[in-house]
């Protein structure tokens, strides 16, 4: 509050007025004595005063100084990348998981009693220019690569992604490297806390077969109203005379390249929580011409994703057809399967899932080796996030294959990303 | 050939527009008030803010203030989050503790580019935050983008918990 007293005689007549007892007893000089003393006190304070407001003015500007350059260090990825240029413009991230598995064979198949760090994967990603970005994935699996005399080893190291984009404009973007395929739910999205199950389900990996990775080129990009697209021409597979299309993954090393292959995909995504997709895929040679009676093959691959609220539902079909009179003949030519996955997130933290699959990698005769290949597998699990970007998984699988040959039992896994 | 040669032409380089960026905050408030932009204003983090905004965020906030416009019971906002990589930018109008609008302003991760879109953040009008300081709907993820999603539901928590602070 604000005392005005500049005009002391009016003060004087003021106080007489309320304090006439005590003013009697009181001389005028007293009276003045004593408001010479309380203006000397006030000129003290409001020079003080003075002092105060530059000074709190000089802090704010002091405050804000701090504040934005503390706000300019913590705006990039992390306040030390930001001390060099080179490291502002370079990401890392990861994810991994540990898997325990106690299955119980029966009909011939073994037991499986085994705790494994599956994947150990580290990405690295760095920004030319606005426009131009390279991303990577360095994958270990089975925690152990070693030389060993007979040459087998517990593990691989991989790279299972390499490539360049180059954003042709706000819609396309161009790819060129080494790149996950896009086909299927969990070939490109596979950080363990995005998905059901301890382990990957077995239709994508025996099918598609995810992780699934190639060389080449291509683009990808918007096309309006909720649809995308991605097209590339890309190294082939290599499949043997067993005919299994996992097998035939050559991972880019030292591929060989007689015969390229085509991936194209349409996506839909134009409702909040609806996610349609369809990819098809041609091989010139399915064994890069090295294989007697295997020859070009086609694989159609279809998802849907439907998410509302803590309810989601996948379901995925996936099929090859393969010419060539050798593969026929082994009832390979017609590989394919599906699943069924609906879900439900009791809380933020805790879902639970069940899943149906079937499949068959010898789909195209019932006779010889072809004979009873058909398999199924129910899983029935749950998912406890502790935090966001860490999962615990628990599940039971339990296998009917026609040829009687099951592995039923627990998987129990722990996974991150960051 | 030409043809395939023009439609190239026509479908790669139909734009050219600064990549990421789809509202300036400036636009973005320039619309919101109708061009009478009212001053900025500026909530601190005191421990208590930061305690909560770091469990929304489930890492500390790179920040230590946020800026805001306010007019009358309606207020808007102007927050960053990383989603896989890269910040995302959102603008957010509250009225009355209901979001009136989320509107991404930048985005440039390379996955994810659904949440940019009207048919996405639409989930967001009228949300507010219920007694446990959650959204008070539930918002339907995109599969592929679930970080994207994440940061924006995020930045909504925030605005929508900094507003109640004032």
């Amino acid at each position: 509050m604000k005392i005005n007293i500049k005009k002391p005689v009016g003060i004087v007549t003021l106080l007489c007025a309320f304090t006439a007892p005590q003013v009697s007893a009181l001389s005028l000089e007293d009276l003045a004595k004593r408001l010479d003393a309380l203006e000397k006190q006030n000129k003290l304070l409001m020079s003080e005063n003075n002092q105060l407001r530059e000074a709190v003015a000089l802090t704010n500007d002091k405050v804000e100084a701090a504040v934005s350059a503390t706000e300019t260090i913590a705006e990039s990825t992390s306040g030390i990348q930001k001390l060099a240029n080179f490291a502002d413009k370079t990401s890392i991230g990861g994810y991994g998981e540990l898997h325990y598995n106690n299955l119980s064979g029966k009909g011939g198949a073994s037991d499986k009693d085994e705790i494994d760090f599956h994947r150990f994967v580290l990405f690295f990603g760095h920004e030319f220019t606005d426009n131009i970005r390279f991303f990577s994935e360095i994958e270990l699996e089975h925690s152990l690569v070693k030389d060993t005399d007979d040459g087998s080893n517990g593990g691989e190291v991989e790279l299972e992604q390499a490539y360049i984009d180059f954003d042709l404009n706000e819609q396309h973007t161009a790819r060129a490297g080494l790149f996950l395929l896009p086909v299927g739910i969990i070939n490109e999205t596979h950080e363990p806390p995005t998905f059901y199950g301890t382990e990957r389900n077995p239709i994508e990996k025996n099918i598609i077969p995810a992780t699934w990775w190639a060389a080449g080129a291509g683009a990808h990009g918007e096309l309006g109203a909720g649809f995308s697209y991605d097209a590339y021409v890309h190294s082939g597979l290599s499949v043997s005379d067993s005919f299994s299309v996992r097998s035939g993954r050559q991972k880019v090393s030292k591929a060989k390249a007689n015969d390229p292959a085509a991936t194209v995909r349409l996506k839909y995504t134009g409702v909040p929580g609806l996610e349609l997709a369809v990819s098809a895929q041609h091989q010139q040679n399915m064994g890069q011409g090295l294989v007697a009676g295997l020859d070009s093959g086609n694989l159609i691959e279809t998802h849907a994703i439907w998410s509302t609220g803590p309810f989601t539902l996948k379901a995925l079909y996936a099929a090859w057809d393969i010419d060539g009179s050798a593969v026929k003949a082994a009832g390979a030519d017609q590989q394919k399967g599906f699943y069924v996955e609906p879900s439900y997130k009791l809380s933020e933290q805790l879902g639970i899932f069940a899943r149906f699959n079937q499949w068959d990698n010898k789909a195209g005769s019932n006779s010889g080796s072809a004979e009873n290949s058909e398999k199924e597998q129910w899983d029935f699990g749950v998912n406890y996030w502790p935090h966001e970007d860490v999962v615990i998984k628990a599940d039971y699988q339990y296998q009917n294959n026609d040829d009687g040959k099951d592995q039923n039992g627990l998987n129990i896994g722990l996974g991150y990303q960051f | 050939m030409k043809r395939i040669l023009l439609f190239s032409a026509v479908f790669f380089f139909q734009t050219a527009i600064a990549k990421g960026v789809y509202q300036t905050p400036e636009a973005f408030l320039e619309t919101t008030f109708g061009g009478n932009i009212p001053t900025m204003s500026t909530i601190w983090l005191n421990k208590e803010k930061k305690k909560v905004i770091s469990e929304f965020l489930q890492h500390s906030p790179t920040f230590i203030r946020v800026k805001y416009w306010q007019q009358g019971s309606k207020t808007a906002w102007i927050l960053n989050e990383i989603g896989k990589s890269k910040p995302i930018t959102v603008g957010i109008v509250i009225e009355s503790s209901n979001v009136q609008q989320l509107k991404v302003l930048t985005f440039r991760e390379s996955r994810g580019w659904e949440v940019k879109h009207d048919f996405f953040t639409r989930q967001f009008d009228n949300i507010t935050l219920d007694e446990n300081q959650q959204l008070s709907s539930p918002i339907d993820g995109i599969s592929g983008a679930t970080l994207s999603v994440r940061a924006l539901k995020k930045m909504a928590r925030i605005a929508l918990y900094l507003e109640q602070q004032l």
